[in-house]
């Protein structure tokens, strides 16, 4: 184990520990921050959901993005797959379908930085789809 | 270092691991395995989530999905649909007993709605046995701040500006108590931390050093820095096994790290921490018989002053404070006194844990903040009383403390409302009682402990609470008289006048005001020979009614003590002066012809 000998190093260590929680304590406040929903149904998994998934989690990361990225069960459009779900602070949830890594880097660096629409978006009823899939 | 994407937190409590909550921890490790996604989840044990009633309770993040009751069986299904396919186990989420919707995030819940979690922050939340997830919550932050930037004097004034009092029963202002300490002059001092905890029904300390024994070690030594004292003991009664194991590894990963030991933070300050444990007397919670238990004489108390402040272990100037205390001292150096006082009532700050049990639908251990009301703990939090029956009594305080009523429910609780309702905070024992608890028993029950836990140096409290007992059991039988009942008071007041310590100075509380608020109850008992909760088996009569019994003799062979006669076919009788009054003819008879009156 590191040893502390001082403020500094007690400092330095909680930064690079800061990952280990991180993911809790975001999770007690999503509402602050940016939340995206993946869908990994099996349709989802085949068409590369979790490649997607993994992709957004870690450019986030880089980016300093406060994000807390969840997985959820089929979403209905499986002729869209991957198709993730976003939301934005104090906005309402927008779907995106056809989501490959590029679309995903896409939708980062438009929709989640700078709020601006771009193409793949699914017009829904986001209440009715969730109830479906909690079903 | 493995970058997860979801973690599964599974409550390490002592509650939750009776339940087999080790072997959920086994089997959801294992599904992780089989569905091949041990780089993305992991499963985490943690302290007490405070939800005991639902426990074990599992909470996955980052959805914040709260499952409760959950089985080994369940680990496969959990893992597979909510963690592979992001579908959750709706048979496991808590299901609102109001409006019978399934809740997932916890924050939903009424149970968790009203709470404010300080002395509790990292229970339920990080691994109690890992050090680097208490450091990543800004662990040992408030050490090294008072060690590298503030004088001792500037952090008692910051402890005493918060306003905070001890938790451990008195309400002493912790500030004053360092600040006591300090300024008595000594080659050696001492900083004690009081894991006694021997309320019946409190679990408070216990989860604290189960689920984050961390930072009460960190706030024992700023309390060392503060009072100049190089020495920690933690005195814990050796039926916590526990969290006497998580201490234990807490100290030697502390240590190991350099922040236990010689130069913390390489400012000079020498602080160690060691453990003693009790035996387990409830008098070994008042700290001067704490102290000569630490220094292996009887666990008995002695006069103060002096107090242990001037002279206490090994008749060094000792500074004791309970678990609780400590775990709030951390926060306070953080975040700031004014931050600190802003929560709670006028001369009651910050919040106060709560092991709330008895005749509630959600028993377990909450935080809220002082001048929260009893209705709110009981009613919102707690959930009301269990099948829908009516409250009676909570009793605050332990067994030296008294019972609340309705009259007392929108009260704000406090130490000082607490005291002048006649109970007291204690530690944070709450027993909730419903319609069918008799208060005399209640009151019984109380100074059957405290008779067992009277040390004995002081005859008043040795012999008057034996008396008390006797007293109240000769009420309960059904031969009390209205003279007992003078005499009980009296004898009360004497006892807790003329006792040396705490104990019996409190022991005859529960007598006191369950007499003061339920007086008809126990006129019922001496005067009608009647128990009106239907509790005091003595008082109860078992009888047939003629019309009902078909005489099929169930009954009578059911009987131990052979007090049912009667002939096949026709109404039987009980004699009542040979009847125990168990109740067995009453499960067994299937006519519903027997009643209790
Ligand atoms: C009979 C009796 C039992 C007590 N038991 C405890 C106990 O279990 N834990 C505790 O912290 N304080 C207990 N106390 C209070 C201690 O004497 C002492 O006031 C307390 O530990 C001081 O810490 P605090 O100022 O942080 O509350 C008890 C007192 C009496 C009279």
């Amino acid at each position: 184990m590191t040893k502390v000998k001082s403020l500094d190093d007690l400092r330095k260590m909680r930064d690079d520990l800061q990952s280990k929680v991180n993911l809790r304590e975001k999770s007690d406040h999503p509402e602050k921050m940016v939340q995206i929903k993946v869908s990994m149904a099996t349709c989802g998994i085949a068409s590369g959901a979790k490649e997607t998934m993994n992709f957004l989690i870690e450019e986030l990361d880089a980016q300093a993005i406060d994000t807390v990225v969840t997985q959820t069960g089929c979403m209905g459009y499986c002729y869209a797959e991957p198709t993730i779900e976003v939301t934005l602070p104090g906005e309402k949830p927008v779907v995106f379908g056809h989501v490959d890594l590029k679309k995903a880097a896409e939708i980062v660096e438009k929709y989640i930085k700078n709020g601006e629409l771009v193409d793949g978006i699914i017009p829904v009823n986001y209440e009715t789809v969730d109830e479906k899939n909690n079903e | 270092m493995a970058k997860y994407n979801s973690h599964i937190l599974v409550c390490g409590g002592t509650g939750c691991r009776a339940s087999q909550g080790e072997e959920i921890v086994e089997n959801l490790t294992r599904a992780i395995e089989e569905n091949g996604i041990e780089n993305e989840v992991q499963v985490v044990r943690t302290g007490c989530f405070g939800f005991c009633e639902k426990g074990p309770v599992v909470k996955i993040i980052p959805d914040n999905t709260f499952y409760v009751h959950v089985s080994p069986d369940d680990a496969s299904e959990i893992i597979a649909e909510h963690l592979v396919k992001g579908r959750k186990v709706n048979r496991l989420l808590f299901v609102d007993p109001e409006t019978q919707q399934a809740v997932s995030e916890s924050k939903d819940m009424g149970f968790y709605k009203k709470q404010l979690r300080i002395a509790l922050r990292n229970c339920g939340f990080i691994n109690p046995e890992n050090i680097e997830e208490y450091i990543a919550r800004d662990g040992y932050a408030a050490l090294g701040k008072a060690l590298t930037s503030m004088t001792p004097e500037e952090v008692i004034k910051e402890i005493m500006d918060s306003g905070l009092r001890g938790r451990g029963g008195g309400g002493f202002p912790t500030g004053l108590k360092w600040d006591l300490t300090r300024k008595v002059e000594s080659d050696v001092k001492y900083v004690v931390c009081n894991a006694d905890e021997g309320d019946p029904g409190a679990f408070m300390d216990r989860s604290i050093l189960e689920g984050d024994p961390h930072s009460v070690l960190e706030a024992m030594a700023i309390n060392g820095y503060c009072t100049g004292a190089s020495n920690g003991l933690i005195y814990i009664r050796a039926e916590y096994p526990l969290a006497i194991q998580r201490l234990k590894i807490a100290i030697d990963q502390a240590r190991e790290s350099g922040l236990l030991g010689k130069d913390i933070f390489g400012t000079g300050f020498d602080f160690d921490v060691e453990m003693r444990y009790g035996a387990g007397a409830f008098v070994c919670g008042e700290e001067t018989s704490l102290i000569h238990s630490m220094e292996g004489l009887r666990g008995e108390p002695t006069v103060k002053p002096p107090f242990p402040s001037e002279k206490g272990y090994k008749g060094k100037p000792t500074n004791v404070n309970n678990v609780e205390t400590y775990a709030n001292i951390p926060v306070i150096l953080l975040k700031g006194s004014e931050w600190f006082s802003r929560i709670g009532s006028e001369k009651s700050k910050g919040t106060k844990v709560f092991a709330l049990a008895g005749k509630v639908n959600n028993v377990g251990l909450i935080e809220v903040p002082m001048g929260t009301t009893l209705r709110e703990v009981i009613f919102d939090i707690g959930g009301g009383i269990k099948d829908g029956k009516k409250f009676k009594a909570v009793q605050t305080g332990g067994p030296s403390g008294g019972c609340l009523t309705e009259k007392h429910l929108d009260i704000p609780i406090d130490y000082d409302n607490l005291l002048q309702c006649g109970s007291m905070m204690g530690s944070g024992g709450m027993i909730v009682m419903d319609e069918d608890d008799c208060m005399v028993s209640m009151a019984k029950f109380y100074l059957d402990f405290t008779v067992e836990e009277s040390c004995g140096k002081c005859a008043p409290c040795r012999i008057g609470n034996k008396r008390l007992y006797e007293m109240l059991d000769k009420i309960t039988k059904g031969n009390g008289t209205e003279e007992d009942l003078a005499r009980l008071r009296n004898l009360s007041n004497v006892i807790k006048d003329t006792s040396l310590c705490g104990l019996g100075q409190t022991s005859p509380n529960p007598v006191l005001s369950t007499m003061e608020n339920f007086p008809e109850e126990y006129l019922a008992h001496v005067k009608d020979g009647k128990c009106p909760a239907g509790q005091c088996r003595s008082l109860m009569e078992y009888v047939i009614d003629e019309d009902k019994c078909v005489g099929c003799t169930l009954c009578s062979r059911v009987c131990p003590v052979d007090a049912i006669s009667g002939d096949k076919k026709m109404p039987h009788v009980i004699d009542v002066s040979v009847c125990i009054k168990c109740g067995a003819c009453m499960e067994k008879c299937k006519f519903g012809a027997i009643s209790v009156q």
